[in-house]
């Protein structure tokens, strides 16, 4: 069992001192008919005030999941957190009740999610959803909600926020829709936001101002980002730390710039390789080959062993733990010292 | 809005005529002559059939006798049965006792219905929901004779909880009948409203809502429920329009006098008149109710437009 493994490393990373969200060990696994899928094994990362981590990975990788565990949201049954810990400012959220995730979601953590069409109600207008935060959380008066909603729709560049305020979610368009869910979200000022893959349904052009408003809206507060995706474009531009996530489990994590210089585990590296560039003089691209395990029948020892181009006999067998790398950065790989040299 | 509700009312007018001519040419089918039937044994003159079926324009075509009703109609004038009484006062005095056994079928449909879908929806899976799943099952397996004569004979005669029949105990007496006629009703309204409670507890509004810090209490009532009534809410509109017509079962056993049981009595007197004067009425109410709930979709769910 790695786990204390695991411990180890994330105590030897910095910023320990004053965490604002820390999940350590994180587990969620979802007991369905078919068998049991285990969405995250033990997920462990930090995330500091005024930060950005971005949370990597392909679709079924358990980024998602792991997100939603910090809100609180996972139905369960058929989902249940099985072991682990999420502390914000040092409270554990895992043993608070549901009253007192109310107090903590919208208010502190808040989070804004892919689809934003679905994810915003269909019959009540943009601002009345708005304005309900104000209205619930701080027992604003009609008019004060209004005003203040408005200020929030103007906050994320929505034109003539006024004049919208009565409009539905089906009037807007999809970036627009987005902006709304990041004005709702952020109308408490949390100091966490989880950003589930907030730009994915986006045109590309659209993505990039989502992702301005962002990093824009965080430059005035000290507010924490973490932002989930499987866009490695996305995130060299906004992020300070990437935590690469692969069949439920953190696989390497660091500061952006170092990882991307010289990833420290094969599938960082395969993921780089396999982003288009312009300056490119390959032909081809090196796309990973395989498909990711399907989370019910995850393969013995480093799940990622057999798609891995540098597996060997003992990659099936013993599960890697995260092994420091330098401080502040960690791979599960056995290979590590291998991957780092192999390139630049 | 405006202009919709004026094509709609428009559109009306060809269902209205198509409904009222099948009606029309359905009672004139009926075998038999009924100004024979009016006198039954007794012998009449000839001279008198000939100025009834005059007055009735019974030796003109159906064609020309369906005209000269639908002239009468749009002048307010339903016609007058056989015994001369006009047709609008018959329905004047059975409406009232229809409309109240409505009214109660519907509230007991709302009331239970809705509550029992609802709890079913949030206690998924629990021994509340296999109640109500059980129960609504029974109920739709169950002809309404059968689930009327059951109640009559066991809350009325046994038990002496209800008034058998008759109306003599102003709305206590509509309880039981109410209640019979509105049960198929209310196993749909609680099936749909569970069904539709659960997709939308499993929707992403739903978790931006919780996501949101609001309540549980909030989140299934304000957002979660709001959206599951839509198709319920249609469904209940369309049946007001089908429980003032469709009571002419419920009305027998429990012997109310209101408009089925003035269908069923006048059918068999071959009171042509009397039935399609009925019927008429009848249709409208139908075609007004769906009017009415269409329109109510589009306040309901801001997405539908009217164009």
């Amino acid at each position: 069992m790695p786990a204390t493994e695991v411990l180890t490393a994330t105590e030897a990373t910095p910023h320990r001192a004053d965490p604002l969200l820390e999940v350590e060990d994180l587990a969620v696994e979802f007991r369905t008919r078919d068998g049991v899928v285990r969405a995250v094994d033990g997920v462990s990362y930090h995330v500091d005030a005024g930060e950005t981590l971005a949370i990597l990975g392909e679709s079924g990788s358990g980024k998602s999941v792991g997100a939603q565990a910090v809100m609180g949201l996972i139905d369960s049954p058929p989902g249940y957190v099985t072991r682990g810990s999420i502390r914000y400012r040092g409270r554990e959220l895992l043993e608070l009740d549901e009253g007192g995730m109310q107090r903590i979601r919208g208010r502190h953590v808040a989070m804004v999610f892919q689809d934003a069409l679905s994810s915003l109600n269909p019959v009540f207008t943009v601002g009345d959803q708005i304005a309900e935060m104000y209205r619930v959380h701080e027992g604003a008066s009609r008019a004060e909600a209004r005003r203040r909603a408005v200020e929030m729709m103007d906050r994320v560049h929505i034109p003539a926020a006024e004049r919208r305020y009565g409009d539905y979610p089906h009037q807007f368009s999809g970036g627009m829709r987005q902006r709304i869910m990041i004005a709702m979200a952020l109308s408490l000022g949390p100091d966490v936001l989880i950003a589930d893959e907030p730009t994915t349904a986006l045109d590309v052009t659209v993505q990039a101002q989502i992702m301005d408003l962002l990093a824009e809206l965080q430059r005035d507060t000290t507010m924490a980002l973490v932002l989930i995706t499987h866009d490695l474009g996305v995130v060299a531009d906004v992020a300070d730390r990437i935590a690469v996530m692969y069949a439920g489990r953190v696989v390497e994590q660091g500061a952006v710039s170092a990882l991307y210089e010289r990833p420290a585990h094969p599938y960082t590296l395969g993921l780089i390789e396999s982003i288009p560039r312009m300056d490119d003089e390959r032909d081809e691209l090196v796309p990973i080959p395989g498909a990711p395990p399907s989370l019910m029948r995850i393969p013995p020892g480093c799940s990622f062993h057999p798609r891995c181009p540098m597996a060997q006999d003992v990659c099936a067998e013993d599960d890697p733990p995260l092994y420091a790398v330098q401080p502040g950065r960690e791979s599960a790989c056995h290979f590590w010292e291998e991957v780092l040299t192999s390139h630049g | 809005m405006g202009r919709y509700t004026a094509r709609r009312l428009l559109q009306l007018m060809p269902v209205f005529i198509g409904t009222t001519f099948l009606i029309f040419a359905l009672v004139f089918a009926i075998p038999g002559d009924p100004i024979r039937a009016l006198a039954g044994d007794r012998p009449i003159s000839p001279s008198t059939v000939a100025t009834l079926r005059d007055e009735y324009n019974l030796d003109d075509p159906l064609v020309i006798q369906y005209a000269k009703y639908m002239v009468g109609l749009v002048q307010g004038d339903f016609g007058k049965d056989y015994n001369g009484r006009e047709v609008t006062d018959i329905m004047a005095q059975r409406f009232p006792v229809t409309i109240r056994l409505a009214v109660v079928a519907f509230l007991f449909e709302i009331a239970i219905g809705l509550v029992a879908g609802v709890v079913a929806a949030l206690r998924r899976r629990s021994y509340l929901d296999t109640l109500v799943l059980v129960t609504t099952t029974a109920i739709v397996s169950v002809p309404t004779f059968v689930l009327g004569f059951s109640l009559q004979l066991l809350l009325g005669v046994k038990l002496s909880w209800f008034p058998i029949a008759g109306i003599s105990q102003g709305w206590y007496s509509y309880l039981l009948p109410g209640f019979v006629l509105g049960a198929l009703s209310l196993a749909y309204v609680a099936r749909l409203t569970r069904t539709s409670l659960v997709e939308n507890l499993r929707s992403d509004y739903v978790r931006t809502a919780t996501a949101k810090g609001l309540s549980r209490r909030r989140v299934v009532g304000r957002h979660a429920l709001r959206n599951s009534l839509i198709p319920v809410v249609t469904y209940l509109g369309i049946d007001l329009g089908a429980l003032m017509g469709g009571a002419i079962v419920t009305e027998g056993i429990f012997n109310l006098p209101g408009i089925g049981q003035q269908v069923f009595l006048s059918v068999r007197a071959q009171e042509g008149p009397v039935v399609v004067g009925i019927v008429t009425a009848l249709v409208l109410v139908f075609i007004f109710a769906n009017l009415a709930v269409d329109l109510l979709y589009g306040v309901l769910d801001p997405r539908i437009r009217y164009e």
